[in-house]
């Protein structure tokens, strides 16, 4: 950590135990050392956003445990026909897979862009990029499929009004998450291609210019929506 | 670009200067500026705008109460919108976006030392927001059936049935997608504050050399993002079940012999997830006027504020302890009796960090040179009034005691004082301490203190008789009090009397809007550091300070923001940027 200086000039001796743990947080100039600015934005960001999916969860979670009729079986509303056989929540294990997948890509792409290795790093982000729009497409496909067997926000032919509700509110919401992200993932890969990292090319609206870190900064967005989408695939399909 | 080497003994600059953004044009200068200093006016002039009607509709109200039945345009309906537009506006559109929007965007980067907020763009991007939600809120007025009438808590089920004013109109649609755009708009400032504060700082400012201030404006502010999420699912939440008609927080109910398509919802789900995040919200409008209030007293008591840390460690204590005691708010909601003990035990336990702050700043007082100018007394009546609201906070975080209060006016008088009056007269003082250093130009004296003390008396003429009332049994929130036996007529006197206390209190703030505009142009020449304050924002090599803030280098802090009368000194001030050789420094070790 940086010494904090006197009035006088000096460096003080570094406290210990809690003072300590205090002076590290509190330290001169940076509280959290060699994290850049839209880094740090970027994790409190997601903190404020893991408050968002945690009311949705939570409000899905009381609605679900204080409904007096049944809740639909998530098993057989999920579950396709394929073969003559009804194969529970296959739809949903694709898509887990797809996205869990672009978590991958999207890693090496971060990877490949501290290498400076541009093409890669591009063709690794428009993967990523296929990849969620693929699973935003399957989701597509699964809310076409409900709302043809009767499934609205306001009742369903199987149990609790509130299954569709929340169903709905809560992949509509992450879904558009995704579709965020996917944006971006392109805009940045697009940047990343053309080298405006290596040329100092001003952004189209904030003119400033970019870093290979905005990859970096850009996967911790996209983590952080794969992680939320481990917790609804538990809390609402596994349930 | 600063160099990054060490020179003279002074720590090293860990990160290079991000180069600023500059304008082009008058456009870019004055309207979509990207600079915190302007984007703090734009958000300061928009929240006084909408407050100035939230204003309006109290005299509406108090005109009703006073004078019942001789105003045939309140209609009951009518009563209902204005109470809900009012506690709506004043908490979040005026308080919320006050403090932290243009308080917290004048003053962070000025105090920590840094050009600009870390993303001006977005930071840009906030204030537009904000006014997109202002306007949309005030679209309401002229929607067909006006605004929603549900009370600013917007309970359902009643926030969305066709007996509650909007509530199957306009009106609750446009109040709730404008808390959407709120929310939207105050997470980008918001996070622009945390990381400037976090990691925007000057060389030598380290946390615990922050202005108490900054403090309480960072800890506002992560709260705020902490707590507004709660209200957006809400919001979001609500929305589909008046618009989609979905069921999350209606249950099973007929309206007028007829049943709704609802069923199964829980609306104390709402009221869980609505006071997660009010609850903060309280202490989000407490902790910037906290944190004010001690660098108001520090610098016009021209003494150092007593026991630093422990004001630090209260702020953070008290912002992480709100989070554990919305319930108190839903006991008359009905709950176990544990959860009762628990809430009731927390909402006590806050009190310790708050009278640590208030002893504190009495103490910081005690033997103080104490200069009686109008930011100090709005800062004294603060104490005074936060106080008195505090204690009646006691008697309602008790839950035997807070069911027979619930619900009538003793709650209003209580509100009101601690996170009405308490906070409002705040921003007061702290308007009339900065205002030198946005404009240039002293606000008259003479016209502030009329303001201040018809204020002040004013405020407890109007809140004082409110506890007696409620006291009484009187209920709020009723547009009709006549035929009540409760009523007494000395009862009715008392509510005739607080009206023209509301008026008179109303019209004192006109007065000091046109103080605020008048002094722009003949305000006495201020001079840059008037109050002869340590802090950096008075140490701008230019006043009002030029776009970049410093000039040509960022000031290095030596010292913490309170070095006041230090013995031995030449001035009774140091300012932070002053090296040793200027005077030794009180700092605590």
């Amino acid at each position: 950590m940086a010494e904090t200086l006197t009035h006088i000039g000096q460096t003080e001796p570094r406290p210990t135990g809690w003072r300590g743990i205090a002076a590290d947080w509190s330290s001169d100039q940076r509280a959290f050392k060699n994290v850049s600015w839209g880094k740090a934005m970027m994790w409190i960001f997601l903190l404020s956003d893991t408050f968002i999916f945690g009311c949705f969860l939570l409000s899905y979670m009381t609605a679900r445990i204080s409904t007096r009729v049944p809740w639909p079986n998530p098993s057989e509303v999920f579950a396709l026909r394929i073969g003559g056989s009804d194969i529970p929540l296959i739809l949903i294990a694709i898509m887990t897979f797809v996205l869990i997948s672009s978590s991958g890509t999207m890693a090496m792409a971060v990877n490949f862009g501290y290498r400076r290795e541009r093409r890669k790093t591009a063709i690794l982000m428009l993967l990523t990029a296929a990849l969620g729009a693929t699973f935003v497409g399957m989701q597509a496909f699964e809310w076409t499929k409900l709302i043809t067997e009767g499934v609205r926000p306001w009742g369903n032919p199987w149990g609790a009004a509130q299954f569709g509700s929340c169903f709905f509110m809560i992949t509509g919401f992450h879904g558009t998450h995704v579709t965020i992200g996917v944006i971006f993932l392109i805009i940045v890969a697009r940047k990343v291609w053309r080298g405006d990292f290596d040329t100092g090319q001003r952004g189209f609206f904030t003119s400033r210019t970019g870093r290979y870190e905005n990859v970096e900064i850009m996967g911790l967005y996209w983590h952080f929506v794969d992680l939320v989408w481990v917790f609804i695939f538990a809390f609402f399909y596994l349930w | 670009m600063v160099d990054i080497t060490p020179a003279d003994g002074i720590p090293p600059a860990e990160v290079a200067e991000v180069e600023l953004y500059h304008p082009h044009g008058w456009w870019t200068k004055y309207v979509f500026s990207q600079d915190a200093k302007v984007i703090a006016v734009q958000y300061s002039a928009t929240a006084t705008a909408i407050g100035l009607v939230a204003l309006v509709l109290s005299w509406l109200m108090r005109l009703q109460l006073g004078f019942p039945g001789t105003f045939d345009f309140i209609t009951p309906e009518a009563y209902y919108q204005f109470i809900t537009m009012h506690g709506m506006i004043m908490v979040i559109y005026l308080l919320t976006a006050l403090f932290l929007g243009g308080f917290g965007n004048y003053l962070i980067p000025l105090m920590v030392g840094a050009r600009d907020m870390v993303f001006p763009y977005v930071n840009m991007l906030s204030y537009w927001i904000y006014l997109l939600a202002v306007l949309v809120l005030v679209s309401s007025f002229f929607a067909p059936g006006g605004p929603t009438g549900a009370g600013w808590t917007l309970y359902p089920p009643q926030a969305i049935m066709s007996g509650t004013p909007g509530g199957q109109d306009w009106g609750i649609i446009l109040m709730l997608s404008s808390l959407i755009l709120f929310i939207i708009g105050f997470t980008m400032g918001g996070l622009n504050y945390v990381v400037t504060v976090l990691q925007g700082r000057t060389r030598g400012m380290t946390m615990m050399r922050l202005p108490l201030t900054v403090w309480g404006i960072f800890t506002a502010t992560v709260m705020a993002l902490l707590a507004f999420p709660a209200l957006f699912v809400a919001s979001v939440m609500m929305l589909l079940d008046r618009v989609l008609g979905t069921s999350f927080f209606m249950p099973a109910i007929s309206e007028m012999g007829e049943q709704l398509q609802h069923n199964g919802g829980s609306p104390i789900l709402f009221q869980h997830l609505f006071w997660f995040f009010g609850h903060p919200e309280v202490y989000i409008v407490a902790l910037p006027a906290f944190g004010i209030v001690s660098d108001l007293i520090s610098t016009h008591a021209r003494k150092n504020i007593f026991g630093y840390r422990m004001m630090v460690w209260a702020i953070v204590g008290i912002g992480a302890l709100s989070f554990v005691v919305w319930a108190h708010h839903m006991y008359v909601s009905g709950m176990h009796p544990y959860f009762g003990f628990f809430f009731a035990t927390t909402t006590l336990i806050i009190a310790i960090p708050t009278a640590i702050k208030v002893y504190n700043w009495v103490l910081t007082l005690w033997r103080g040179d104490i200069h009686l100018t109008i930011p100090m007394l709005f800062a004294l009546a603060f104490i005074v009034t936060f106080v008195n609201g505090g204690l009646t906070g006691l008697f309602l975080g008790n839950v035997v005691v807070d069911v027979p209060l619930s619900d009538t006016m003793f709650v209003v008088a209580h509100f009101h004082m601690v996170m009405g009056v308490a906070p409002i007269l705040v921003v007061f003082g702290a308007i009339y301490h900065w205002y030198p250093k946005v404009t240039g130009r002293m606000l008259d004296e003479t016209l502030g203190r009329f303001h201040f003390w018809v204020t002040f008396l004013g405020a407890y003429l109007i809140f004082f008789p409110m506890h007696y009332l409620g006291l009484m049994g009187v209920p709020r929130r009723y547009a009709e009090l006549t035929d009540m036996t409760i009523m007494t007529e000395s009862a009715h006197h008392l509510n005739s009397f607080i009206s023209i206390m509301a008026f008179i209190v109303g019209f004192a703030q006109m007065v000091f809007l046109f103080n605020l505009i008048w002094s722009i142009r003949h305000g006495r020449e201020a001079g840059g550091n008037p109050w002869r304050a340590t802090t950096l924002e008075w140490q701008t090599p230019q006043t009002p300070p030029a776009h970049g803030n410093f000039g040509k280098d960022l000031p290095i802090v030596y010292r913490w923001a309170y070095d006041y009368s230090v013995p031995g000194a030449k001035e009774d001030f140091i300012p932070q940027n002053m090296p040793g050789s200027f005077g030794p420094s009180r700092e605590p070790a």
